[in-house]
């Protein structure tokens, strides 16, 4: 893929790197013909996020409303209700954990040696995570559009008053958000594959990620009542970001929710997918660098 | 090295943290011949064969595979390779043909082409009737012969084997012989490695005998076992006393000794050549003889010969 370094008359050699330049969508279509396959994982990757909105949300709601029902809507801002608020919450979270566990098929790959079959065939390494990643992602995806769907049942009210241009336009951005989002989680989650020996370990370093990177954030309540050195944590995390594009999307860029004013220009909402686009490009680069090193016998 | 090498190994070293798994090996493999790695457990037959297909980097030597050098061109000596990897290296959860489908996608080959020779090659191993069956659900020999299918797949100059029938059961693992001799007599050079004897004596044009990282003696199996010379002739005569003291004296023979199996005498030269001469001369002497048994030594033989211990017959 070095093309630059090819002589111009040799003809075959440019031919050959063309050819292989879409190889991870060979290793694409084998990660997704396991995630089929594999009916428990399958199961409940899909269960799970219409889990948390049935229980945790219902749950939340009722409480968080009683609560913040005192607190005066402000003049000519769109009251959101607790179970819409933390839809937006939801999506993150199941992209989020689906996309740290995401490159754990590497690790198997490399335990069981079916990564040296890989390795020794003449495609690119890089294209082994680019597969696996984009599997992944495609995974966040179908989540994503469950939780949507299921979330209408449970009476979720994203996209209120927007014409069926704009929800297309929404529906788009929440998935470029998310897209960008579980990229980098996932290369990320391949590097550390790649590094460990175990899965056990792997487990244990999402444990310790998740709990911090989901709690603060803006998923599951407003910073703007965190103390200073959280409210300033959660503005690096790139979880905070996620939630607030997909809300932008969603709820529209006024709305009051939780007892807080929310409020995003158009700003806001490129500055935390930039964020979110140099993330992902800095965890592609740390794994590039992984896996051109790799040696796995 | 010759025109016809298709692997040229010069003094390849390699260490892992301090361990030294191989200690300056050199030598070549002819194109289309079956070549051998002989060598127990831990001697750096795998270390070998990882460095020569790519999967471990050059530390220190030459190493050529298929006209490229390892180091500087990995990707040309992927494209000329197959390999078999000791270990069933197949996705439990794929089925036959998509363990098939998926490597030639590895590999680029076109749509059609990649279709025809999928059939063909399942034909050949026998396991088209399996091709929509799980891998995890095929017995150890389909593995193995599948595995060989996807190897052969990208018709590779060279095809690694390692340790091919490694678990096998012997029912099978002589057709897994059948199958590398064609593969072998299709044009396809094999280079394997294994730690049973009696595979690297049946299979290979010319076997390297390694251990402790070390290439010990090279050479045709016939060429290994001769120059051990020790052919033993087992005796069973009338008077087995009077025969040891005719015996005495005659040129090739280096000891008798009176044995259960009768007189065993020991040959420093061929033991075919010399055996009707023995046989004419306990005769001579009016001594019957009521069989006679001529043992060739084997590759155990030759096993221990050189290394000085006998070849465990253990997992890998």
């Amino acid at each position: 893929m070095s093309s630059s370094t090819t002589p111009a008359g040799n003809c075959a050699t440019r031919e050959r790197e063309q050819k292989v330049a879409w190889e991870f969508l060979t290793v694409y279509w084998r990660e997704m013909i396991r995630f089929v396959r594999f009916r428990t994982q399958l199961l409940s990757s899909l269960l799970q996020p219409a889990l948390w909105m049935a229980f945790f949300g219902v749950a939340m709601s009722s409480n968080f409303n009683r609560f913040t029902s005192a607190i005066p809507v402000p003049a000519g801002v769109i009251p959101v209700d607790y179970l819409t608020f933390m839809a937006a919450g939801v999506i993150a979270m199941t992209t989020l954990f689906t996309s740290l566990f995401g490159g754990i098929s590497l690790l198997f790959d490399k335990n069981w040696g079916l990564m040296r079959e890989m390795l020794a065939s003449p495609m690119p390494r890089t294209h082994i995570m680019l597969g696996v990643s984009l599997s992944g992602m495609t995974k966040s995806f179908i989540q994503v559009a469950i939780i949507m769907v299921f979330g209408l049942i449970l009476g979720v009210r994203f996209f209120p008053g927007f014409s069926p241009a704009r929800i297309a336009v929404s529906i788009l951005g929440i998935f470029a958000f998310v897209g960008v989002f579980s990229l980098g989680f996932l290369l990320f989650s391949s590097t550390i594959s790649m590094r460990l020996e175990s899965p056990e370990g792997l487990q244990g370093i999402i444990t310790l990620l998740t709990l911090p990177l989901f709690f603060v954030s803006n998923a599951l309540y407003p910073i703007q009542a965190f103390p200073p050195l959280l409210q300033a944590l959660s503005i690096y995390n790139p979880l905070t970001h996620l939630v607030s594009g997909v809300r932008y999307f969603a709820l529209g860029s006024e709305f009051f929710a939780v007892g807080a004013s929310y409020s995003f220009t158009p700003a806001d909402v490129l500055l935390s997918f930039g964020y979110l686009v140099v993330f992902a490009t800095v965890m592609y680069l740390l794994a590039r660098r992984t896996f051109q090193k790799a040696v796995v016998t | 090295m010759g025109e016809g090498d298709i692997i040229e190994v010069q003094d390849l070293e390699h260490t892992f943290n301090g361990f030294v798994a191989v200690r300056g090996i050199s030598f070549s493999v002819r194109r289309g011949e079956i070549f051998s790695f002989l060598g127990p457990n831990g001697a750096g037959k795998s270390t070998t064969i990882n460095i020569l297909t790519t999967l471990l980097p050059l530390q220190a030597g030459t190493v050529r595979v298929a006209g490229h050098d390892v180091a500087r061109e990995p990707g040309r000596v992927r494209e000329a390779i197959g390999i078999v990897f000791q270990d069933d290296v197949l996705d439990r959860d794929l089925t036959v043909w998509e363990t098939m489908e998926f490597h030639g996608r590895l590999y680029s080959i076109p749509r059609d082409e990649r279709k025809k020779r999928i059939d063909e090659m399942l034909r050949v191993v026998e396991l088209d009737a399996k091709r929509n069956e799980r891998t995890k659900n095929l017995s150890g020999g389909m593995k193995r012969r599948l595995q060989i299918a996807r190897g052969l797949l990208t018709r590779p100059e060279v095809l690694f084997l390692d340790e091919p029938t490694q678990g096998l059961d012997p029912q099978t693992r002589m057709r897994m012989w059948d199958y590398i001799r064609e593969v072998n007599a299709a044009g396809t050079t094999v280079f394997m490695t294994t730690h049973y004897m009696e595979e690297a004596d049946m299979l290979s044009d010319r076997i390297s005998i390694i251990d402790h990282g070390r290439i010990i003696v090279s050479g045709t199996p016939e060429e290994l076992k001769n120059t051990l010379g020790e052919d033993v002739v087992y005796l069973e005569t009338g008077d087995d006393a009077k025969a040891r003291e005719t015996l005495r004296g005659v040129g090739e023979i280096r000891s008798v000794t009176e044995s259960p199996r009768g007189l065993s005498i020991t040959i420093s030269a061929d033991g075919s050549h010399c055996l009707p001469r023995i046989v004419e001369r306990v005769r001579g002497a009016g001594i019957d003889i009521s069989s006679v048994n001529l043992k060739k030594p084997t590759m155990d033989d030759v096993f221990v010969y050189y290394t000085g211990r006998e070849l465990r017959d253990e997992g890998a």
